[in-house]
């Protein structure tokens, strides 16, 4: 299978769509205009898009508390989310959830959480569903360096193994758990982790969006054709703090603007496209362009957007009362 | 004596207690910070830098970073306690219960009641609590009314920097596993806090204003809330009690049914949700015991029974605040004045 020029450009608007959405929210939030706790994706990208440019509306995938690329990734309209992250009533959940839980079931995303650990379990049901249903869906879990420590997460590899499930396990090792060092922190290693459990896993170079699209493509063949899950361990760095608001003392002083200026995911991108005579400079910048200005428009729309109101605050609890 | 902080108070408590008992060990995610990373060594000291400075005074052997892994460590806490040390771990958010309890109501609560006796835990899990933060429906909870349901297990809710630092020590040296609930929205709050150590025993509740006309019975939190609704009530005539519990379980009956006779009207403040809450256990109590007393209903001010939501619309909404404490104290007041 290979990537044609309109899917290389779906990869680059997807990957600029992000990039652009997180830098915006970085601003807006240190102005004071938005609440909460927010954790950016920025310098992910190509993690979140070589998987999903796989996925179809079959396929759910399971994010984490830095879920909005994985959002824009599936597919969610960004308008949507920033209303979501300004917690009005059109967001796509209403104000109700926030950064840290924004969801849209349509489009086969099952929310970020705020529950590190959180999403494997959840994948699994996905996958069993899809299963169940025949529907030929798979289920991606992303799970931070720090979130591959959880329990909820090393017994869902087994139990996607030995219900044979059609899952993938994403770990997003971005080298950090808020200060805490994935060099440290985790036992043994990833890919010897899903060796452990009887399950394919491969290390990835999560700032080359080809390698990640390219290791996505095996596992989600794999779970299609009911040959049971995989994992990926995608090493890539995020740009800014665990959340915003924090400092970064525990990293190296150049240690950002070093990787910024040398494997940035879509400068990388960028020139491969360009050295291999697939896409122009012109398509790419054109595309920038477009993703400014979209997303430029969505702050202005949230910012004059409505609140919801005290008829808000009890419905939603339960389907029926 | 001098102000400080609540976020001051509790260093200083586990400060203390640490350079008194070589066996008194802090473990939590990035309690410290900084482990295995190029930069900064105790770079947090927990998301608000609440055990900042820690690691450094006794060092990487009592103050442990984790891997995020709650069960795991919390559990190694629990056994760590019943075997010689005397462990303070971190669960950051009360939220996060939900990928550790087995350890704690299973395992921490019952040792001593199996075992006939033979066990002590002396584990304090620290964590914090409540709404304010717009930090959603995960990061929000109170939660504290589930632990109190459990036996076995101490539940210390401090309202101020004073209440904190003294219910902290003694929860460290209380031979029974404690929860200790701090609120994220508190930890800049002052108090006077004395630089000595001191404890404040557990089961005794703090009057800590005395009235005539209502009893508004409190925790954490919400004592503030009920102290500023009853200087606004005292402007129009309305004097109020004020009991701070400290801890809900074990539970001071004695002063919450003797201020609520001697009112026989009651508001009962919980940030929680009102299902099987403090709110209802505090008003199941005096209606039992101090029935005759009463000349009001007693009132309920409580969180409603939803999520809290992240809107900060909706979330000022959620919260128990001093407005609808002024309302039920007023409503209780009035009753059966005609
Ligand atoms: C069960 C649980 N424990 C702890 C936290 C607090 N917390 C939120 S994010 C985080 C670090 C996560 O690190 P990682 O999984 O590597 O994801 P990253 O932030 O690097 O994307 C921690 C400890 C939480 N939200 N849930
Ligand atoms: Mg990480």
């Amino acid at each position: 299978m290979q990537l044609s020029r309109e899917d290389l450009l779906e990869a680059y608007r997807r990957m600029r769509l992000i990039r652009e959405f997180e830098d915006r929210v970085h601003e807006e939030f240190s102005a004071g205009n938005i609440p909460g706790f927010v954790h950016l994706y920025a310098g992910e990208e190509a993690s979140a898009v070589g998987v999903c440019l796989h996925l179809d509306d079959r396929d759910r995938i399971a994010s984490t508390h830095r879920g909005h690329g994985h959002c824009i990734a599936k597919g969610c309209d960004p308008r949507a989310m920033m209303l979501e992250i300004f917690g009005k009533r059109e967001g796509l959940c209403g104000g109700k959830g926030g950064s840290m839980h924004i969801a849209d079931l349509e489009k086969g995303m099952m929310g970020a959480n705020g529950i590190v650990g959180g999403g494997p379990p959840l994948v699994c049901g996905a996958a069993l569903a899809a299963k169940t249903l025949g529907t030929g869906g798979v289920a991606v879990a992303f799970v931070g360096d720090g979130g591959s420590n959880q329990g909820t997460t090393l017994e869902s590899y087994n139990l996607a193994k030995v219900w044979n499930l059609p899952a993938i396990f994403v770990i997003e090792d971005n080298g950090y758990a808020e200060t805490t060092a994935s060099s440290w922190s985790v036992g043994g290693s990833q890919t010897g982790r899903a060796a452990g459990f009887g399950m394919p896993g491969v290390e990835v170079d999560g700032f080359d969006f080809f390698a990640v699209w390219e290791a996505a493509r095996e596992a989600v063949e794999r779970a299609r054709a009911g040959d049971g899950p995989s994992l990926l361990h995608v090493r890539l760095s995020r740009y800014y703090g665990h959340f915003e608001g924090d400092a970064c003392t525990y990293r190296a002083a150049d240690e950002v603007e070093r990787i910024k200026a040398e494997k940035d995911p879509l400068m990388l991108f960028r020139r491969r496209v360009r050295e291999a005579g697939l896409l122009e400079d012109s398509d790419l910048d054109a595309i920038d362009r477009e993703a400014r200005e979209r997303i430029a428009r969505t702050v202005d729309d949230a910012k004059g957007a409505a609140y919801p109101t005290e008829a808000d605050l009890l419905t939603d609890v339960y389907a029926s009362y | 004596m001098p102000k400080k902080s609540f976020r001051e108070a509790v260093n200083e408590a586990l400060r203390q207690e640490m350079e008194r008992d070589p066996t008194v060990i802090l473990m939590g995610e990035d309690v410290a910070g900084g482990m295995g990373a190029p930069g900064e060594d105790d770079a947090w000291g927990g998301p608000l830098g609440v055990t900042k400075g820690l690691m450094p005074r006794f060092g990487r052997e009592r103050v442990l970073d984790t891997p995020i892994s709650e069960s795991a460590f919390v559990g190694a806490a629990v056994g760590a306690a019943a075997t010689g040390l005397r462990p303070v771990a971190e669960l950051m958010f009360v939220d996060f219960m939900g990928v550790c309890f087995d350890q704690i109501f299973n395992q921490a609560a019952k040792f001593r009641y199996m075992f006939g006796g033979k066990a002590t835990t002396p584990l304090v899990v620290r964590t914090m609590y409540g709404a304010g933060f717009r930090a959603a429906s995960q990061h929000s909870q109170c939660l504290y009314n589930i632990f109190t349901h459990i036996p076995g297990l101490k539940v210390a809710i401090p309202s101020n920097a004073y209440e904190a630092k003294g219910l902290l020590i003694q929860a460290i040296r209380d031979d029974d596993p404690v929860m200790f609930f701090e609120h994220k929205a508190m930890y800049d709050e002052e108090a006077e806090v004395p630089d000595e150590p001191y404890t404040i025993p557990f089961g005794e509740a703090n009057v800590a204003r005395e009235g005539e006309d209502v009893t508004v019975v409190a925790l954490g939190r919400m004592v503030n809330f009920a102290n500023e609704a009853a200087d606004r009530l005292e402007g129009e005539g309305i004097s109020c009690t004020v009991v701070d519990l400290r801890t809900t379980s074990p539970l001071d009956r004695e002063t919450v049914l003797e201020t609520a006779e001697e009112t026989g009207r009651v508001v009962v403040v919980d940030e929680a949700h009102p299902r099987c809450s403090m709110a209802a256990d505090i008003a199941a109590l005096i209606a039992q015991e101090a029935f005759d007393a009463l000349r009001a209903p007693v009132r309920m001010v409580t969180a409603p029974h939803a999520p809290v939501p992240f809107s900060p619309a909706l979330e000022d909404l959620y919260i128990p605040g001093p407005d609808r404490i002024v309302e039920a104290v007023r409503e209780v007041h009035g009753y059966g004045r005609g």
